[in-house]
């Protein structure tokens, strides 16, 4: 099975942390449904032509998450839960707000500035289409 | 049987200008090592050393199990060797080298060597002599990977090689990794073809083996950390730092043993966090090479 995995090397993150991000985008739409086999870590690694140890160490962090279950022997499948695509975008979310956080200290707004940035973003967002030209 | 591809164990070679230390070198069966090192580091006498091109002078050397020099020839039918320097008949056609390396191995595999010949974009009946550089890379190597050997050793496969055939290069040297039982060992000026294929890193300069580990291991702990410093607050000395660049309020900070410690440490002593990145191998060889240069000289 191909993956469609497609590696950037303008990205600066490490290759690993791409791997991840894409598998869990397959899982979160629905592409890649709970109990569908991965490829092999070696089929993986020949296909993005990287190293094997590159794509051991996303599998063994996306199992540390519960994205992926491996089976001794047999590979790794991914994982039971209806609710997986909720909880990675749920990963993602949380992610995304500590970057807010972080940047926010580092323009040396207080929390309440925070709050309402992110409030005023919410109601610049939700509103309707007419309203924002 | 052994489970390593090869190994080194205090190897030393003496020349009048150049010195080899102390080598000690593992390759696991089934895993990629790049072999990085600055011009006259000591990469190819290494490979020579391991190919029983050079003898050592002292120390021991096993390819495949088994011993370099004396048993290089049971050694070799296994060891797939390409370098820069190797000369193909100038007047023979490509034809003509692949029917001689075929009637001497074999484990020749005919049609892999035709579906290389597409991949490398070569033609058999073209004598050597009207190659390009490249092409003689590519013709070097075909005659190599179409034996399969257990063991692949390249001096710098990738050097001189168009963007285009980087890539054909690259990936055969995946595809091998395919076959868990097969190894490969290449050297390389290019950091960036080492950090995509490698399972394990090895730098080595002046003759001596600087670091040498898993790649996952080794991004990982390289980091650079920005800081900010609040006014009043000075940047403190914490041990794992091996470099600070410091400009009025702000600095960054190089590690090579991150553990994410060094964050929190920072931040208690009253320094603002803004980032810790990761580097490329690049960025990283160039330090280590540098830091170790210094370290030598103090």
């Amino acid at each position: 099975m191909l993956s469609g995995i497609v590696l950037s090397h303008a990205d600066g993150r490490p290759m690993y942390l791409q791997i991840m991000e894409q598998i869990r985008q397959r899982i979160a739409v629905g592409d890649w449904p709970a109990g569908q086999p991965l490829p092999s870590i070696r089929q993986m690694a020949t296909d993005l032509q990287i190293s094997v140890i590159t794509v051991k160490r996303a599998y063994f962090e996306l199992e540390r998450e519960g994205v992926i279950a491996t089976q001794q022997g047999k590979g790794s499948v991914v994982a039971d839960g209806a609710d997986l695509g909720a909880r990675i975008y749920e990963q993602d979310l949380a992610r995304h707000l500590e970057q807010v956080v972080r940047l926010g200290a580092l323009l040396g707004l207080t929390p309440m500035e925070i709050q309402s940035r992110l409030r005023e973003t919410l109601e610049r967002l939700a509103a309707p289409e007419k309203d924002r030209t | 049987m052994s489970d390593l591809a090869l190994r080194l164990d205090g190897v030393n070679k003496r020349y009048r200008f150049f010195e080899l230390h102390d080598i000690h070198l593992e390759l696991p069966l089934g895993r990629i090592m790049g072999f990085i090192g600055p011009n006259g580091a000591g990469k190819s006498t290494t490979i020579r050393i391991l190919m029983g091109l050079v003898h050592q002078e002292g120390g021991e050397v096993f390819v495949l199990g088994h011993r370099m020099p004396d048993q290089q020839a049971a050694a070799k039918w296994d060891v797939g060797f390409a370098s820069e320097d190797m000369r193909l008949y100038d007047s023979a056609t490509l034809d003509w080298h692949m029917r001689f390396i075929r009637s001497i191995f074999s484990t020749w595999d005919h049609a892999y060597a035709q579906v290389l010949l597409k991949r490398f974009d070569l033609k058999p009946e073209q004598r050597i002599k009207g190659l390009s550089h490249g092409q003689r890379v590519k013709a070097a190597l075909l005659l190599v990977l179409a034996r399969r050997p257990r063991l692949l050793v390249l001096d710098e496969p990738t050097t001189g090689l168009d963007p285009v055939a980087r890539h054909e290069v690259l990936r055969e040297l995946t595809d091998v990794m395919g076959d868990e039982r097969r190894s490969v060992l290449f050297s390389s000026h290019n950091t960036q073809d080492v950090e995509q294929i490698s399972d394990q890193i090895t730098f080595i300069d002046r003759g001596h083996i600087i670091d040498s580990r898993d790649k996952e291991t080794f991004m990982d702990r390289w980091r650079r950390i920005r800081v900010e410093l609040p006014s009043g607050v000075q940047l403190p000395a914490l041990s794992g730092v091996i470099d600070i660049k410091q400009t009025g309020r702000l600095a960054v900070a190089t590690t090579n043993t991150y553990d994410g410690v060094l964050p929190r440490a920072y931040e208690a002593a009253g320094v603002r966090v803004q980032a810790v990145e990761h580097m490329t191998l690049e960025e990283i060889f160039v330090q280590n090479v540098q830091c170790s240069r210094e370290a030598g000289q103090a």
